[in-house]
């Protein structure tokens, strides 16, 4: 019997909101489940909403936030009892996080090469400081940085799509077995995007690393992705193989999403595609 | 024909550090210029680091060290009232931000104060410029969250507790619920699932046409690009490449970078990956003589080694700088 | 941070007075060194002259040279404010940072424990102890007592920033670097909790002075070294305001009160720079 490397169990993730008198839950994830398998490295989409759950439901499998009900297991352990500092530096080797927004994932106040040199000493094990800083480099260069480009600058001094580089190389020094990465290109242009995204391939055909990824990006999904999972509101509102899905999307909401991709080339109109249907967050299964 | 509303002219602006003796120098924007009309939506795009948000900083004043404007202007005119904004004081800014000139930073979800409630920001930066009672002020502001089809209970919540889109969205928001005349924003959308993004931009485009205001968009996504702006001009290191009629720009690309760009656009279908570019991104701190693309460049010659090619404009106003760029035929047949 | 103070120095009315105010004091205490006399001698002067050339504050009714004596007891002072500022911040920083960062049980704890703290009265406890330790009450021991006192009210002011820099993703970054919890606390959490730990200590020398002072004026402390409290009891103990001796109160008032005025503006000022919504304003996109 072949082993799942992630198994999530039917997960809920509740929260409230609002001031003090006007306390409200709400599911921000509500009974999700999939698993990945061991054996067959793959990349696994999550699309969906803007606060439909997705970063809440990463965070989870990252064992940052625990589920309110249902379980998350890597390799068969429940990621939300994994206690003590050792257990806790082994399970961070094998599951990485890229975080969604890179202004926010590195210290401002320090210089972005520290967490790439502690991930390189602490995760990957290295000790020497010239072996240290190779893996930094050899990691950076394949996201299109070197060492030389990114060591000694603080934050701000590089780029929105500089710092989210710097991010994903990061999550690959340790050569985790999952990476779970939260829009990773979003600010990236179309051309280092698909040198990203090819990466991404990669990493998975090569090396076997199975990638949770979430994107906004459906035309990426669309080749890159083995399977697929549509969110909204908290729900896994549709799953299945990537193709499959986006080709034939069964709900209304996939079909809403699909129909509303902006192509990108010139409409007849100007911002004619815009005014097309505005959306109603409600009932959308009526527009499609 | 009017006057523009942003006149930016030869402007140069480096970061220039200095490290343990090492001086650094990054030519981040190096010359500059381009005009947007009134009533203009204005896209912006091109490679990563290739000096877009620095160029917006130096636009919207938000310039700090080590960040220097070496030359060139920043020509603003609001309905005749004119001003260069690296002359003004402190005080004059403050008084046109927000109220003329809107600007959203990149990763703007940050410049929400992380222990304040989002009600509490509202106020901090808007309430002075509407000029209503509080209650109604929290009206307004509530009426323009639902536009951007967020909830009003937003208003309570702390930054952390809202997921990236929609604090993305409650700047937008902020930026927007004075009704500037000028609006600047850098990559506003880029967490925001496509329903919604499509939601946004319509409102974006709406509230531009109703107020006549004029917007400096920069974004990655292309396809944005295609369906909102009216005008795009294309970065590569430093330099804009080229400029014209976003419809002009997507079906006829003249230079080689920007025919690139576009060849490289993903269509929701693609089965194989499209390629990126070959060869590494300059660096600014010591770019490549003469044409800065020639090093990944297929049209490139002697002279693109030697000589910084202009930015020269045809009689459409199409603007290119490249020594040989592709005649119409030619970027048909690459893209 | 020093281009910080620089700046402040420079552009800060109220902080420059401050400085400037609290740098007369220290000069003066510096004097100590110098002094021709040790601090307990006594009678080597003519007793109750008033301030003039020879004897620049006069001399007390023990025939000390005031001059000499209050440099010894406001660099006593000084020292005891500092020594309790210094470790009463060390527990306030190491407390409030790990109840912000761990959260949970051991927040709890710590945080109940910080309450008791706040809610116990200070004087009644400082007295008792006077009582119990008697003869081997020692300054040191004083500023230990006090510096267990005064952690409370700053460690909950840098755990509430603790609690919000551990949402912010950077820490998770940080914990995902395999970085530990010294490491994240130390060099990731530290920097943006440092200038309030900065401002809070010059009320807490205040404090901490202002306590010292009535303690000693009423002999609940070790009353053989000098410090401006001390001087004040001697000055008590012989009717000096009664006797006309008033040099022998004012000098020692109006040197409290200098560096009292002195840390004030500082913290004043520095409050304003730190304060991020002042700050926020300044720089506002
Ligand atoms: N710590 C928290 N406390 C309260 N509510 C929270 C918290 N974190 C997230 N939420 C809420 O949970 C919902 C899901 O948020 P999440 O960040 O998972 O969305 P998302 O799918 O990642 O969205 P986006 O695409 O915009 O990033 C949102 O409504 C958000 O407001
Ligand atoms: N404060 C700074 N000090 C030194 N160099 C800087 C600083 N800020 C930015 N740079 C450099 O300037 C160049 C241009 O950066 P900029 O942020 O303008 O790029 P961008 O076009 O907005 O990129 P992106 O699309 O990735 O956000 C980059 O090489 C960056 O590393
Ligand atoms: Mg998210
Ligand atoms: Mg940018």
């Amino acid at each position: 019997m072949s082993t799942a490397l992630l198994e999530v169990d039917g997960v809920s993730r509740i929260y409230s909101r609002g001031s003090l008198l006007s306390r409200r839950q709400f599911a921000a994830v509500d009974r999700v489940s999939f698993g990945l398998d061991a054996d067959r490295a793959e990349i696994f989409t999550v699309v969906g909403e803007s606060g439909s759950g997705k970063t809440t439901l990463a965070r989870m499998i990252l064992g940052m936030v625990a589920p309110t009900a249902g379980a998350i297991r890597f390799k068969g352990r429940d990621v939300s009892h994994i206690r003590g500092r050792r257990a806790r530096l082994d399970f961070m080797k094998e599951v990485q996080p890229v975080f969604q927004n890179p202004f926010e994932a590195f210290n401002p106040m320090k210089r972005v090469d520290r967490y790439l040199f502690a991930t390189a000493r602490r995760m990957a094990g290295l000790g020497e400081t010239a072996a240290i800083a190779d893996a930094a480099d050899v990691a950076l260069k394949s996201v299109g940085l070197s060492l030389a480009e990114v060591r000694g600058r603080f934050p701000h001094e590089l780029s929105g799509g500089q710092l989210q580089r710097v991010a994903i190389a990061r999550a690959l020094i340790s050569r985790p077995a999952l990476l779970v990465a939260d829009e990773p290109v979003s600010m990236i242009d179309a051309s280092l995007r698909a040198a990203i995204v090819n990466l991404l391939r990669d990493l998975r055909d090569r090396l076997g690393v199975s990638i949770i990824y979430i994107t906004h990006d459906l035309a990426t999904a669309y080749y890159i992705s083995d399977r697929l999972l549509i969110m909204r509101r908290g729900e896994a509102v549709e799953t299945g193989e990537a193709r499959a899905v986006l080709d034939r999307p069964q709900h209304p909401y996939s079909q809403l999403l699909k129909a509303s991709v902006l192509p990108p080339d010139v409409p007849s109109e100007p911002g004619g595609r815009l005014r097309a249907d505005p959306i109603i967050p409600q009932g959308a299964s009526s527009h499609a | 024909m009017t006057s523009p509303v942003l006149a930016v002219s030869d402007l140069r602006a480096y970061y220039r550090t200095s490290a343990f003796g090492v001086q650094r120098e990054v030519r981040a924007v190096d010359d500059v210029s381009l005009a947007i009309q009134p009533g203009e939506i204005y896209g912006l795009a091109g490679e990563s680091s290739s000096g877009k948000t620095t160029l917006i900083k130096t636009i919207a004043n938000a310039i700090q060290p080590p960040l220097q404007v070496l030359a060139g202007s920043v020509l603003f005119d609001f309905a005749g009232q004119r001003f260069d904004i690296h002359a003004l004081r402190p005080r004059e800014l403050a008084a046109i931000r927000w109220k003329h000139l809107s600007y959203i930073m990149q990763g703007s979800m940050n410049v929400l104060n992380p222990v304040r409630r989002v009600r509490q920001t509202f106020v901090d930066f808007a309430f002075r410029h509407i000029g209503r009672p509080l209650p109604e002020f929290l009206d307004v502001v509530r009426q323009h969250l639902q536009r951007l089809h967020l909830e009003p209970q937003v208003l309570e919540a702390y930054p952390h507790q809202l997921s990236g889109g929609m604090r993305q969205r409650v700047t937008i928001a902020l930026a927007t619920v004075c009704r500037p005349q000028f609006i600047i924003a850098d990559e506003p959308t880029t967490a925001l699932d496509v329903v919604v993004q499509k939601g946004v931009l319509g409102m974006i485009h709406e509230v531009q046409r109703a107020l006549g205001s004029s917007i400096l968009f920069v974004t990655h996504d292309m396809a944005v690009h295609a369906n909102l702006s009216d005008r795009l001009g294309i970065m590569y290191a430093g330099r804009i490449v080229e400029e014209g009629r976003t419809a002009d720009v997507f079906r006829a690309p003249r230079h080689p970078y920007t025919t690139h760009l576009i060849g490289s656009l993903p269509h929701l279908g693609d089965a194989a990956p499209k390629q990126g570019l070959p060869g590494a991104p300059p660096n600014l701190a010591d770019p490549p003589p003469g044409c800065r693309f020639h090093p990944r460049c297929p049209r490139a010659s002697d002279l693109c080694r030697r000589d910084v090619p202009a930015l020269e404009t045809d009689a459409s106003g199409h603007r290119v700088a490249c020594f040989h760029p592709a005649t119409e035929s030619v970027a048909e047949s690459i893209s | 941070m020093g281009r910080t103070l620089l700046d402040l120095l420079r552009f800060n009315r109220q902080f420059a007075s401050g400085a400037a105010l609290l740098l007369i004091v220290a000069a003066y205490a510096c004097l100590s060194f110098f002094s021709p006399y040790a601090p307990n001698d006594t009678y080597v002067a003519p007793p109750d002259v008033p301030p003039d050339w020879t004897y620049l504050m006069g001399t007390t009714s023990r025939g000390q040279d005031l001059f000499w004596l209050l440099s010894f007891a406001i660099r006593n002072t000084l020292a005891f404010g500092l020594a309790v500022a210094v470790l009463s911040r060390l527990l306030a920083l190491a407390i409030g940072l790990v109840a912000g960062y761990s959260g949970g049980l051991l927040d709890r704890a710590l945080m109940s424990l910080n309450d008791t703290f706040i809610v116990i009265p200070l004087f009644p406890i400082l007295v008792l102890f006077y009582f119990v330790m008697r003869d081997r009450m020692s300054w040191g021991l004083l500023a230990l007592m006090m510096a267990c006192l005064g952690w409370a009210y700053d460690a909950r002011l840098i755990r509430s920033v603790a609690m919000s820099l551990r949402h912010r993703e950077f820490t998770e970054t940080g914990i995902f670097s395999g970085m530990s919890m010294r490491q994240i606390l130390v060099e990731e959490h530290l920097p943006y909790v440092l200038p309030i730990v900065f401002s809070t200590t010059m009320n807490n020398i205040n404090w901490s002075i202002g306590l010292e002072v009535t303690l000693s004026v009423l002999g609940f402390t070790d009353i053989n070294t000098p410090t401006i409290g001390v001087l004040l009891y001697w000055a008590n103990q012989h009717t000096a305001l009664v006797s006309g001796i008033w040099w022998w109160i004012f000098f020692p008032v109006l040197l409290v009160v200098m560096t009292f005025i002195g840390l004030f503006l500082l913290a004043v000022s520095m409050n304003e720079y730190i304060d991020p919504r002042s700050r926020l304003g300044r720089r506002a996109p």
